[in-house]
């Protein structure tokens, strides 16, 4: 962990799909107990929650949750939505959010992977968007930048976010996971890399940070399919929140890597069943992302929020006569942004 | 601690693919007893040897491989004055290795490159891997993070669109190094004890649009798709500047791939690199290089190719002009860089007479 990141700016958002989150808790324990969480449970479970003591929590219902949006808001937070009511709430610079479907994984030699720890050092560290450096991440030790890289971008940018991997059950759509029912990834790639800037990507959020006063708007629920369910395999709302983050940092010289660290994922849920309700996601992809990859913000657009703002009116004008479910999202977004401005904009002062 | 596998240990595949259809580019000044370790992997391949340096000298190749050997003398014999072109006391002068190959791929090796072992300790047969990231598609459209989706085990991840699965073809694979790695002369200087002991074992595809600095130490192409772009530039004696060959060369042909549709992968293979090279010296040669360098890369970030340059060829006698607008002025050498680069194109269109200006991909 870095020396100059104190404990307590940070929050753990887990947006919780299943009631009993002991063996979760439990085996997190170890690395999450320092820290203080926020517990989101989804608006549609019926059950009550089981979570261990011993931990410093808050955790947030349906009622809480309606309490602070209003009850016709609250419907934006169901499902894997749910983490961004964490995020709103969050009062932290720093978030570090997993499904609660994640584990603790083990790398190449056999030590479990503090991904807490690991999150952290990348958002702490600077970024290289602007030209790739085959050794990867140059603030690693043992690494550097390379022969050719020119001096003047080695600095890097401020890190917004950072996207982390999955071993075993990896974040496969339906149809590839289904095709391939057995497959489990067991690659463990040792490397951090910046995403370079203007290469967009999908970024899931099953295990991500970020730097919440820098980028936290922009991470959004807006895009919800038709017949989004409970299964990663049925939901496009974190790739389409990651799309905007992406552009949103693009513009405004922030950087996002990927790569470690791993979580060990469970299995969980059957590929096939989901296919039915994915189709629709991997269709709309196809409008998605020719879109986004031609978004150009204006240089007006100095804050996150400009830029959620900016992006939602093109999401309007240019992709809400195509599909509802995008003039949808826009005004999603657009609500989202003045949310923020009332419940969300402020981030506590050290101590408090 | 990175160690190199032993010539023992390095065990040939049973079938070495593409063993008609790739050459073995190797500049050497020195010798090639290296090449006694490779040989259960390069052994049914075609070895192009460019001799740098003095032409009265011998190298001896080992027994055993089959190959063609070029000195100063064959290259001036060959290309006459267009012989200009081609670096002399640099390891540049491998591009005219690639010229006059006749093949469709090429593997580039430098002759301090050992065989590494991966953390399993088995040898890694590097131009295997570069054979299977040539032969495999690129994906310069969209980023997976599970990174090449073609690779065994991995796949594209949830929100990556259908229509981008079937990737673009690949025209060059970059590869990594253990042990020294390849390091500036500043650098060196600061880190003199750094070694690169880090396996990452991944493959990726540079996204479109995005630099990066190209070794040639351990480097394989598509000589169909990419050769002509693969241009080492003036480098060496009566030269300003060294080390940047390969640089310069990753520059030209990300910025044509990326104008083509086609794809760089970078990544596995790791071969051992045993040489770390005099950082003084090293800093005399690179010294002007670091200066132009943040003139330079701007350039190539923001060229455009004009859509009727549908060929390889094309987009580099353009790149060329443009060098020779907009450079020129940061120092006299891009002006003489820029006749090179044309005399390099005239030179090659003669050694590879029609049906090589192949139409590659679309110009976007």
């Amino acid at each position: 962990m870095s020396l100059s990141i104190k404990d307590h700016e940070i929050d753990i958002v887990i947006g919780a799909l299943r009631s009993d989150l002991t063996s979760f808790m439990s085996e997190w324990r170890p690395i999450f107990s320092r820290f203080h969480l926020i517990i989101v449970k989804d608006p549609d479970l019926k059950e009550e929650l089981k979570i261990p003591e011993g931990f410093n929590l808050d955790v947030y219902k349906k009622p809480d949750i309606d309490c602070v949006v209003g009850t016709s808001t609250s419907t934006i937070f169901s499902g894997y939505s749910c983490r961004y009511f964490g995020y709103l709430v969050s009062r932290k610079k720093y978030i570090i959010s997993m499904d609660d479907d994640c584990y603790l994984a083990k790398d190449n030699k056999g030590i479990l992977v503090d991904a807490v720890a690991q999150h952290i050092t990348k958002l702490t560290t600077p970024a290289t968007p602007f030209f790739f450096n085959t050794l990867y991440d140059p603030f690693t030790e043992g690494a550097d930048f390379v022969r050719g890289y020119p001096f003047s971008l080695r600095s890097g940018v401020q890190c917004a976010l950072s996207c982390g991997l999955w071993l075993n059950l990896a974040d496969y759509d339906a149809p590839t996971q289904a095709l391939k029912p057995e497959e489990r990834n067991s690659r463990y790639v040792d490397a951090v890399l910046t995403v370079p800037a203007r290469s967009l990507m999908p970024i899931s959020g099953i295990n991500i940070a970020f730097n919440r006063e820098v980028i936290g708007p922009a991470l959004l629920p807006s895009l919800r399919l038709g017949g989004e369910g409970k299964f990663r395999w049925e939901t496009m709302e974190d790739i389409w929140s990651g799309m905007c983050v992406k552009v949103a940092c693009d513009h405004l010289g922030l950087g996002v890597k990927t790569g470690m660290p791993y979580v060990w994922r469970n299995d969980r849920g059957d590929a096939i069943a989901s296919l039915r309700k994915e189709w629709e996601g991997v269709k709309l992809m196809e409008e998605v992302v020719p879109f986004f990859q031609s978004v150009r913000l204006p240089r007006e657009a100095t804050t996150t929020e400009d830029c959620v703002a900016e992006v939602a009116n093109v999401v309007k004008e240019q992709l809400g006569s195509k599909d509802p479910i995008f003039a949808r999202a826009a005004k999603a977004m657009v609500d989202w942004v003045m949310l923020w401005k009332s419940v969300g904009s402020s981030t506590s002062s050290p101590g408090a | 601690m990175a160690e190199p596998a032993t010539a023992t240990q390095a065990a040939a595949p049973a079938v070495p693919q593409l063993k008609d259809e790739l050459d073995i580019v190797i500049p050497t000044i020195r010798n090639l007893d290296f090449l006694e370790m490779w040989r259960p992997f390069f052994q049914p391949y075609h070895l192009i040897i460019v001799q740098d340096g003095d032409p009265s000298k011998t190298i001896k190749v080992p027994d055993g491989f089959d190959y063609e050997l070029y000195n100063r003398n064959d290259i001036n014999r060959i290309l006459g004055p267009k012989a200009s072109c081609i670096s002399f006391k640099d390891s540049a002068c491998r591009c005219f290795g690639y010229m006059v190959s006749k093949k469709k791929y090429i593997f580039t090796i430098d002759d301090d490159c050992f065989v590494a072992k991966d953390p399993s300790g088995k040898a890694i047969n590097a131009l295997e891997q570069h054979i299977k990231n040539l032969l495999s598609p690129s994906t310069p459209f969209f980023f997976n993070t599970l990174y090449d989706p073609f690779r065994d085990g991995a796949d594209f991840v949830r929100g990556y669109p259908f229509s981008l699965r079937e990737g673009v073809p690949t025209a060059v694979s970059h590869g990594l190094w253990l042990n020294i790695p390849d390091y500036d002369a500043p650098t060196q200087l600061v880190k003199p004890l750094e070694r690169n002991t880090r396996f990452v074992d991944a493959v990726l595809t540079i996204p479109k649009g995005t630099l990066f600095p190209m070794c040639g130490m351990n480097l394989a192409f598509d000589r169909e798709l990419i050769g002509p772009a693969m241009y080492f530039g003036l480098m060496g004696d009566g030269q300003p500047i060294g080390r940047y060959d390969d640089m310069w060369a990753g520059w030209c042909t990300k910025v044509i791939c990326d104008h083509l549709a086609l794809g760089v992968k970078t990544g596995l293979p790791y071969i051992y690199h045993s040489k770390a090279s005099n950082p003084f010296v090293n800093l005399r040669k690179e010294y002007k290089g670091i200066f132009w360098q943040e003139e330079i890369i701007p350039f190539f970030q923001q060229i455009v190719l004009p859509k009727d340059c549908t060929t390889v060829q094309k987009c580099y006698i353009e790149l060329a002009k443009q060098v020779k607008e907009k450079l020129s002025k940061v120092d006299p050498y891009f002006d003489k860089l820029a006749e090179a680069m044309v005399t390099w194109i005239e030179a090659w269109d003669e050694l590879n007479p029609t049906g090589s200006s192949v139409t590659n991909g679309k110009a976007k």
